[in-house]
């Protein structure tokens, strides 16, 4: 623990009344967020373990449902995933130095990969829902073999749109990072916000990267 | 079913019952000595160490080591001994002897009906022989349910499109107690039965009079039996009362309103319709909760069954 | 000397409704959530003591079948997410924590407030369920049922799925204020046993709850879109639907007791004055029972059609818990051992904690006996555990700290005959009800009947005037409570002469919690080095005066 006696000596005036120091705070702050990635992975953790339940019991159908997702997207996809995290990284580090254009360049970037994510994921639902390969009780398709190929598209459906609704959050972290950047709210010393926003989108990152493999490329 | 049984247990009156009987004997009394000892304790303590006046510090030793491991593993030992037993007598509640008797089993809502080789059936009550083993393949029409009888000490649920199974042997002739306990809607606390068990004599006769077509009976004598041995009478009554479902009385010949807009006169057609597709239409003010006869109701029975609501004018 | 109250303090400064809702004290969002589920604890109380007047005779009284139905299942819905998962940890918790480990508030003050709002948008979903005809499912929603009927249940897992984040939120900021905002010199193992209480909850609350959001998700996606994963209908496994829901639900209840045992650790130490037995077994002992608790989510699903092998080991893990939870009332009886007891009425309720969890703990032991569970699994037997734990355990240990630290919250005094009296009264009327109810259920007597056979009746009766009296027993406690709250004379800031930072300051405490920061020079509980004057006599030194 840090030493008490400075508890009211006027301190940088980021840290909330009831911390001693930056420190402490900083380190509370991160603490918190990966207890709270820990909760998404367990979130996602359900998700994974219906997934390979209905995967194990009709091996036949999820071979043929998958070969409906478009693998040449969803490859584009994640490795516009990967370099956001990558221009994410930049952004913190960009902060660390004092650069403040340099963040604003590279968390606007980010916004851009992740809204180029969005779009392709537009394009790929839009094709699906002509097609009728909708989840449960809407699925029309008829062209796949095996029995209840419509469980396999409840499946995607669910995991992909939730991720889908962590991206969008993720945005919308990222753009307050952005107007707060804007604003001379963050310094080399005091980043934490944006650190903590980077862990949270690793995470989404991370999650995406388990699920192409999954979904897109069942063999 | 009286109250004789031990220690607050119903009467055991199965073969598996004697196997588990014990261990909730040895359960009873291990966890009565363990609270006993721990309520004297506690008593013994509170009355010896009362604070009586002004407070003084309190001394003594705040852990012992041989004190600290007797707890921990006297109580492993004892839980080992109840899980072993538990296990060895699960283990026989799943493998039914080869020679039982197999009855399929049907839960929906809210009664069970019973099919025996060779094509007798019945509902509600189920008909076996003493002193044979029965084993019983079960599976649902709707949602879940969950066949129990507290004598047997069997229970096991009943799912839609998979089969669970049970087993059991009576040990004494008698009427035993069927609940249903697995929560399955408004009829949950009103899906009961009977275990009828029978000497093997009576059981014989039983399945030969059961899987008879009502011979020797008129149609609407066939229908007035089958009235209540399918169970048609725990939702719709005779004396014009509305139930779960409408009233018989008077309903050949009737207009109904159905909730889909459209009028329908209660005609032969209709009457068999409503029992082998009775979501097909629902009348007005009713939920459709009626289940299918589809399959369990032969077409001789379902003309009885329409002669004998024809009668109910 | 009679004690004072201070002009100034949390509950008074600053003042108007504004600062209230608004608030980002600890100490307020700790008495706003004390309020909420108090409401709440009364409304479902309610509930049940209609519903057993209801089984007084067999067949139709009060209500017909479906009525009764969704009447046990927002019983035990309301019981379960707006009462007793929040109760301890947010209500006492949120109040306790930051002065038990001397911090000016919790890590995240914001997230805190959230928490709350979380938790009232929950309510109000959970609310317009009960008006727009209530869900009968149960609170267990098992499909297929829960998928097929047309009762209000969407919104009541929309509830559950909200009032899930405000636990996660609260069990976050747990875990940060422990690891990172101590006093100086508080280590681990100078820290009171209700904080690690709280933190091995804390764990829990974090690491189950989400699977239990993703599991309402499926749910009702699986009632609006008829997805095929829990609908056998649809191609889905009920089964499957049951492992999610116990995967959360079985940690849930050691979410429930684990801050009560936490309680109890306190209380049966400063009521004895004596240092408390074994502390590092009782602090290792959570953590044990929450590793464990994860890993027997199978033993509510000993008949639904699990593999044979899957219920012995769950049934083998099962027993494992009741080691870890020995250990812990092995050393709060010997706490009491050369003890200074106290009888006032926070110790009446650790003592009603003793018998009745052990009964409840006990009992549970039946429950995870494999060939004896089958025969009284879904009747009343399991019923009476789980109110034997719940309702035995951890109400009457919130009961108790609510006692303990009432003087310290209102700064003031409730009227100790009464609380006695009250206190007594609860005892016996939860035995009766729910003693009677173990004999039910070895019987035979299923659960979630609105109607029986004749034979259970006279069981039945007993039960149900056992919960009149019950009912009886929290009407004076609201009585002498509203009192006190009113007229209630100044407690001091240290009633029971009582070792702990939220002694050191006043009562109630300032906004800031303390005007110097507080330092540990001696372990949370030694009564063998320190004694400090008691500033509230009991009911015994009084007559002795
Ligand atoms: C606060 C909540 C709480 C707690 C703490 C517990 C504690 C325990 N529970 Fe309980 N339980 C519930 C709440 C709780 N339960 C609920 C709500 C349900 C029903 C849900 C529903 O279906 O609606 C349920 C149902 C339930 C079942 C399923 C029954 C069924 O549906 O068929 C089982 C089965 O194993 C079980 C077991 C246990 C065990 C072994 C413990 C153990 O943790 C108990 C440990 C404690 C002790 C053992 C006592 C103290 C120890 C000693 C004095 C030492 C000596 C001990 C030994 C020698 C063993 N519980
Ligand atoms: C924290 C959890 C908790 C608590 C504290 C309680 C408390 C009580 N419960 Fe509850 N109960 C559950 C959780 C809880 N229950 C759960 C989870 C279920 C399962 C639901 C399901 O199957 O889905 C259940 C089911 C359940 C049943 C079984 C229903 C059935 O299966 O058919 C019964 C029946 O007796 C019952 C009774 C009671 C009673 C009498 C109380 C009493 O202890 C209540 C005491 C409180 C009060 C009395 C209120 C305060 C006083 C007043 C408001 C004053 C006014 C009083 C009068 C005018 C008399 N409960
Ligand atoms: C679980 C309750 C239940 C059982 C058992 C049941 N029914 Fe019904 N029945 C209903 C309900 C509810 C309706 C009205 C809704 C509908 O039309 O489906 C109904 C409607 C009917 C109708 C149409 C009545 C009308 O007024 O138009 C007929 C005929 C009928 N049932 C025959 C039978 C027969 C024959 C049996 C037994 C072999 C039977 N039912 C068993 C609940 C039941
Ligand atoms: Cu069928 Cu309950
Ligand atoms: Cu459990």
């Amino acid at each position: 623990m840090a030493d008490h006696a400075k508890t009211h000596a006027p301190l940088d005036e980021h840290v909330a009344h009831h911390f001693t120091d930056a420190e402490q705070q900083r380190e509370s702050s991160k603490l918190g967020m990966w207890v709270f990635l820990l909760t998404e992975v367990l979130f996602f953790g359900g998700l994974f373990c219906a997934y390979a339940i209905y995967r194990s019991w009709y091996p036949e159908m999820f071979h043929a449902a998958h070969k409906a997702l478009d693998v040449k997207l969803g490859f584009i996809n994640t490795l516009v995933l990967i370099s956001s995290s990558v221009t994410m990284a930049l952004a913190i580090r960009s902060m660390q130095l004092g650069n403040k254009r340099q963040t604003m360049y590279h968390l606007f970037a980010t916004l851009i990969f992740a809204a180029t994510f969005l779009v392709i994921k537009y394009f790929e639902y839009s094709h699906k829902f002509h097609l009728g390969q909708l989840p449960g009780k809407y699925y029309t398709y008829t062209g796949i073999e095996g029995s209840n190929p419509h469980v396999f598209f409840s499946i995607y459906f669910v995991m992909t749109g939730l991720h889908g609704l962590h991206v969008i959050g993720g945005m919308i972290a990222i753009i307050i990072m952005l107007v707060k950047t804007s604003r001379d709210r963050f310094n080399a010393l005091y980043y934490n916000p944006i650190e903590v926003t980077g862990l949270y989108w690793h995470l989404v990152d991370l999650i995406w990267i388990f699920l192409f493999p999954l979904l897109y490329l069942v063999s | 079913m009286d109250t004789t049984g031990t220690l607050f247990l119903p009467p055991a009156n199965s073969t598996l019952a004697s196997e588990v009987d014990p261990l909730w004997g040895f359960l009873f009394w291990s966890s009565t000595i363990m609270f006993a000892i721990v309520m004297a304790m506690i008593a013994f303590f509170v009355i010896k160490y009362r604070r009586r006046g002004q407070d003084t510090l309190t001394t003594g030793n705040a852990h012992n080591a041989p004190l600290e491991i007797a707890w921990t593993v006297i109580p492993t030992i004892l839980v080992m001994i109840i899980f072993i037993w538990g296990f060895k007598s699960y283990i026989k509640f799943y493998v039914a002897p080869k020679d039982a008797l197999e009855i399929n089993v049907t839960g929906q809502k809210w009664f069970w009906s019973f099919d025996y080789p060779g094509g007798a059936n019945s509902v509600s009550d189920i008909t076996v022989p003493v002193g044979k083993p029965v084993k019983l393949l079960m599976s649902s029409k709707d949602v879940l349910h969950s066949f129990y009888v507290p004598n047997f000490r069997i229970k096991m649920d009943v799912l839609p499109n998979r089969y669970t199974t049970a087993w059991f042997e009576a040990t004494a002739v008698g009427d035993y107690q069927i609940f249903c306990t697995e929560y399955c809607g408004k009829g949950h606390s009103e899906m009961l039965g009977k275990v009828k068990v029978v000497g093997e004599r009576e059981f014989a006769e039983w399945l030969e009079k059961s899987s008879g077509m009502g011979e020797g009976l008129s149609l609407e004598e066939f229908g007035a039996q089958l009235y209540k041995s399918r169970a048609c009478n725990t939702c719709h009554t005779l004396d014009g009362k509305k139930l779960v479902g409408p009233t018989f009385k008077g309903l050949f010949g009737r207009e109904e309103a159905m909730t889909d807009g459209t009028r329908l006169v209660a005609d032969e057609n209709y009457l068999r319709e409503s029992m082998l597709d009775p979501k097909a239409h629902i009348v007005n003010g009713y939920d459709p909760v009626m289940p299918t006869y589809q399959g369990i109701l032969k077409d001789r029975q379902i003309d009885a069954l329409i002669a004998f609501i024809k009668a109910q004018q | 000397m009679e004690p004072t109250i201070p002009q100034t303090h949390y509950l008074n400064s600053p003042k108007g409704l504004k600062s209230w809702l608004f608030t980002l004290d600890h100490k307020r969002i700790g008495i706003m959530y004390f309020a909420a589920i108090m409401f709440f604890f009364f409304f479902a109380g309610l509930l049940a003591i209609i519903l057993r007047t209801e089984l007084l005779n067999p067949g139709r009284d009060l209500m017909d079948a479906e009525a009764y139905n969704r009447f046990f299942t927002l019983h035990g819905a309301i019981m379960i997410f707006l009462f007793i998962i929040p109760s301890i940890p947010a209500a006492l918790g949120n109040f306790l924590l930051p002065l038990m480990i001397g911090a000016k508030d919790v890590a995240f003050p914001r997230l805190n407030l959230a928490s709350w709002y979380v938790f009232v948008g929950g309510a109000i979903f959970g609310i317009y369920s009960l008006i727009s005809g209530g869900a009968d499912t149960g609170w267990t929603f098992y499909t297929p049922y829960s998928t097929s009927t047309t009762s209000s249940v969407s919104s009541m897992l929309l509830a559950a799925f909200i009032l899930g984040f405000s636990s996660i939120f609260t069990g976050l900021n747990f875990i940060v204020t422990i690891h990172k905002l101590r006093a100086p010199g508080q280590t681990w193992f100078k820290l009171p046993l209700m904080v690690w209480a709280l933190y091995a909850t804390a764990l829990i609350q974090v690491l189950a709850t989400p699977v239990l959001a993703i599991t309402l998700v499926l749910l009702l996606l699986e009632r609006t879109m008829g997805i095929g994963i829990f609908d056998p209908a649809m191609g889905g496994d009920p089964v499957l639907y049951q492992h999610f829901f116990w995967f959360y639900s079985h940690p849930a209840v050691y979410i429930m007791i684990l801050p009560g045992m936490g309680i109890i650790s306190e209380l049966i130490s400063h009521m004895s004055h004596r240092k408390i037995f074994g502390y590092n077994a009782i602090a290792y002992s959570s953590f044990g029972i929450a590793l464990v608790s994860f890993l027997v989510w199978g033993h509510h699903m000993f008949t639904s059609g699990q593999s044979e092998l899957a219920a012995v080991i769950f049934s083998f893990l099962t027993f494992f818990v009741g080691i870890p939870s020995g250990v812990k009332v092995f050393n709060w009886v010997m706490t009491l051992y050369k003890g200074s007891i106290s009888l006032a009425t926070p110790m009446l309720y650790a003592l009603s904690f003793l018998v009745l969890f052990t009964i409840g703990g006990l009992t549970g032991i039946f429950l995870g006996a494999l060939s004896v569970d089958i025969h009284v699994h879904d009747t009343y037997f399991v019923v009476a555990h789980f109110h034997y734990v719940m309702m035995g355990g951890t109400v009457m240990a919130l009961l108790g700290g609510i006692h303990f630290w009432w003087p310290k919250m209102f700064g003031k005094r409730y009227n100790e005959f009464w609380a006695a009296t009250s206190a007594i009264i609860i005892f016996i009327g939860f035995n009766m009800t729910f003693f009677t109810q173990f004999i039910l259920g070895a019987q035979g007597m299923p659960r979630r009947y609105y109607t029986y056979i004749d034979q259970y009746q006279s069981l039945h009766v007993f039960s149900t005037y056992g919960a009149w009296v019950l009912g009886l027993g929290f009407l004076i406690m609201a009585i002498y409570f509203i009192h006190s709250l009113i007229k209630g004379k100044p407690a001091g800031n240290n009633p029971w002469g009582a070792i702990g930072f939220e002694w050191e300051t006043a009562s109630p405490p300032p906004t800031e919690n303390f005007v110097t920061q507080p330092v540990v020079t001696h372990g949370p509980y030694d009564y063998d080095k320190v004694l400090i004057p008691r500033e509230m006599p009991t009911r015994s030194e009084k007559v002795a005066r």
